[in-house]
């Protein structure tokens, strides 16, 4: 009975493994949009920064169900690490640079880690919150090394391997944004549809059910928000190596908050959520700057109260009612897409 | 010695003042257990209310004060009775997105009508200065925050324990189910419940436009301090959101006086401590629903 369940369970995470041939289109049009426009390449890449940043909340939200509003706090860490490797000149290859940015985030996530995981949901919110506050109090109080409010003075990126220099079109910063994004997606990709990460979502969906089948809960949420720590500080560090530019507003409150309001217009929980929900996320806040520029906050406020009167499954389900229809009229019934994420707690 | 006094006068003052922003979120998170971010927006919109009458109308400043809390009553009423009562049920993400959007709103709306620079009340005279007692220097104005709010709290308690709202209130709180089966209009209870800590709020930001200052962004740069007086004073009764609040007044007065370049490092660091240490809060029940 044990051999065949395993089975079971075995051949529905390989069939949910495999790649969609949705989800190779999907990286084709991305590809084929930063061809398409190459004078957007600086708004482009910011947007594939927020969907990292974004997959990075989606993979402790959606998938271990833990509600961050600090997460800013590991973002701001791998910013500063980069930029200053890079003004000291201690390491001045971009991709290495990256990644000992996004372990330095992820040793503070490690840290922390431990004090997420105690308590309920609002503990939570509080610590994680807190976190933030603390590094940003931090960052402020040694103003000597990270320049306060002014930021980071001279950060000056080298070409990516000696080669590929960082030019003012921002063409470089954007196929570079795209291939650590699409590398780390692969990543995190391996890592939902893992056995450990099925595990994750047991625990999301009941804590102290997965924790009676024999599923170390702690031990699970520890490494899944150490690396979502390692993702954040990648995006982070991106953040400063693509502008050039890290002050105290990378650990802003407003950052975390957009963050989980991005990840709420994707749909958390199957990783493409914080991508589609980064994309149109900024095109709105390009939107909304346009119509008022100086009370932008309004509208996005707006959206999040709309969104939440008017039910998260709801907004998902008029927006794939059209692309559903279409697709319904090319490939048949089964072609259409749900978003079957049951969502966090 | 004298400077320790004053500052523990400073801080006491500081920290009722908190108390009375935050004792209406004691409710609504503490006790009905939803996450409102956005309490800080009804201070701000009593504290504006106050200044626009004062500044700009003419009233006295004591007579203003009242208005503060009705405003701030009367809007809350609305927003519960139209939005917030749809999302008691929700789950914390929603009231998350929910009162954080609010407060986005808000902040706009204020920078948008009354301009992004801080605002003062005007004073009346004998609030200003201050005066000496044994060489303490006791500020007027931190005197009688220090004698409203401790009326308000006292008040506040025996409402609490000694009328029969408040011991249906209580009833509501521990058990909605079994309360409206005793014919306790639990819905009402919570209504005005919530009016009343928006219209607290709303007096404690008119008082703290003086302190803490007052701008658009009072509710995003004071929320953690709002929300800390509630998770780390635990919601059993109002006598642990009014330790905290003081606990918290004096810690960050004091921290601010003697360490100045730790900033709000202090008190941050304290409070994650106290979450660590005591998940429900320092005087908080043993379990949370």
């Amino acid at each position: 009975m044990t051999t065949n369940a395993q089975t079971e369970v075995g051949f529905h995470a390989r069939q949910h493994g495999r790649w969609h041939w949705s989800e190779f289109a999907f990286w084709i049009v991305v590809l084929a949009v930063g061809l398409a426009f190459p004078s957007r390449y600086l708004i482009m890449t910011e947007i594939l920064r927020l969907a990292l940043f974004a997959l990075s909340l989606d993979l402790i939200l959606g998938y271990a169900g833990i509600v961050s509003l600090g997460h800013a706090a590991f973002f701001g860490v791998g910013a500063y690490c980069a930029g200053l490797l890079s003004v000291h000149g201690l390491i001045n290859e971009p991709v290495l640079a990256l990644i000992v940015a996004g372990l330095a985030a992820t040793v503070l996530g490690f840290a922390t880690s431990f004090l997420v995981i105690r308590g309920a949901d609002l503990t939570r919110l509080m610590v994680t919150l807190g976190i933030a506050l603390l590094m940003e109090a931090l960052a402020e109080r040694f103003s000597n090394i990270t320049g306060g409010t002014d930021g980071l003075q001279g950060i000056d990126i080298q070409p990516i391997f000696g080669v590929f220099a960082f030019d003012m079109f921002g063409k470089t910063g954007f196929f570079y944004a795209l291939a650590v994004l699409f590398v780390l997606f692969l990543l995190a990709r391996m890592i939902v549809h893992s056995p450990f990460g099925l595990s994750l979502r047991a625990i999301k969906n009941n804590p102290l059910r997965a924790a009676a089948i024999g599923i170390p809960v702690n031990k699970r949420l520890i490494a899944i928000y150490t690396v979502a720590a390692f993702y954040a500080g990648i995006a982070g560090a991106l953040f400063t190596q693509t502008t050039a530019l890290a002050s105290l507003d990378v650990f802003s409150f407003e950052r975390s908050a957009d963050l989980v309001l991005m990840l709420v217009i994707g749909g958390s929980g199957y990783l493409y959520g914080g991508l589609i929900g980064a994309a149109v996320f900024r095109m709105l806040q390009e939107l909304f700057q346009w119509i008022t520029p100086q009370y932008w906050m309004f509208w996005i406020g707006l959206v999040l109260v709309v969104i939440v009167l008017v039910g998260r499954h709801r907004i998902h389900a008029y927006a794939l009612w059209l692309p559903n229809l279409v697709l319904r009229q090319i490939a048949g019934r089964k072609a259409a897409v749900a978003l079957t994420d049951n969502e966090a707690p | 010695m004298t400077a320790i006094l004053t500052n523990l006068f400073d801080g006491v003052a500081y920290g009722m003042l908190l108390f009375v922003l935050a004792c209406g979120l004691a409710v609504t998170l503490g006790l009905m257990n939803f996450v409102n971010l956005a309490h800080g927006a009804f201070a701000m919109a009593g504290g504006y209310v106050c200044a626009v009458l004062v500044n700009r109308v003419g009233w006295p400043f004591f007579a203003a004060l009242p208005l503060a809390f009705v405003a701030s009553a009367v809007i809350g009423a609305l927003l519960e009775r139209t939005l917030y009562q749809h999302l008691y049920a929700r789950s914390h993400l929603d009231q998350v997105l929910f009162s954080i959007g609010l407060v986005f709103m808000t902040v706009a709306t204020v920078d948008y009508i009354m301009g992004s620079s801080r605002i003062f009340i005007k004073l009346p005279e004998i609030l200003q200065g201050q005066f000496d007692i044994f060489g303490v220097g006791i500020g007027r104005y931190r005197l009688m925050i220090i004698v409203i709010c401790g009326l308000l709290t006292v008040g506040l308690q025996l409402v609490l324990s000694k009328t029969r709202f408040g011991s249906r209130l209580r009833a509501a709180v521990d058990d909605p189910r079994a309360a409206s089966g005793l014919g306790i209009n639990v819905p009402q209870v919570f209504a005005f419940t919530f009016a009343f800590g928006c219209g607290l709020a709303g007096l404690g930001g008119a008082l703290s436009a003086e302190i803490l200052g007052l701008d658009p962004y009072f509710p995003l740069k004071f929320m953690i301090y709002f929300l800390i007086v509630v998770t780390v004073g635990g919601s059993s009764s109002i006598t642990g959101p009014f330790l905290a609040s003081l606990l918290l007044g004096v810690a960050d007065v004091a921290g601010k006086y003697y360490v100045p370049k730790l900033g709000p490092f202090v008190i941050y660091t304290i409070m994650i401590v106290i979450l660590i240490w005591r998940p429900n809060g320092l005087f908080g029940r043993t379990a949370t629903r």
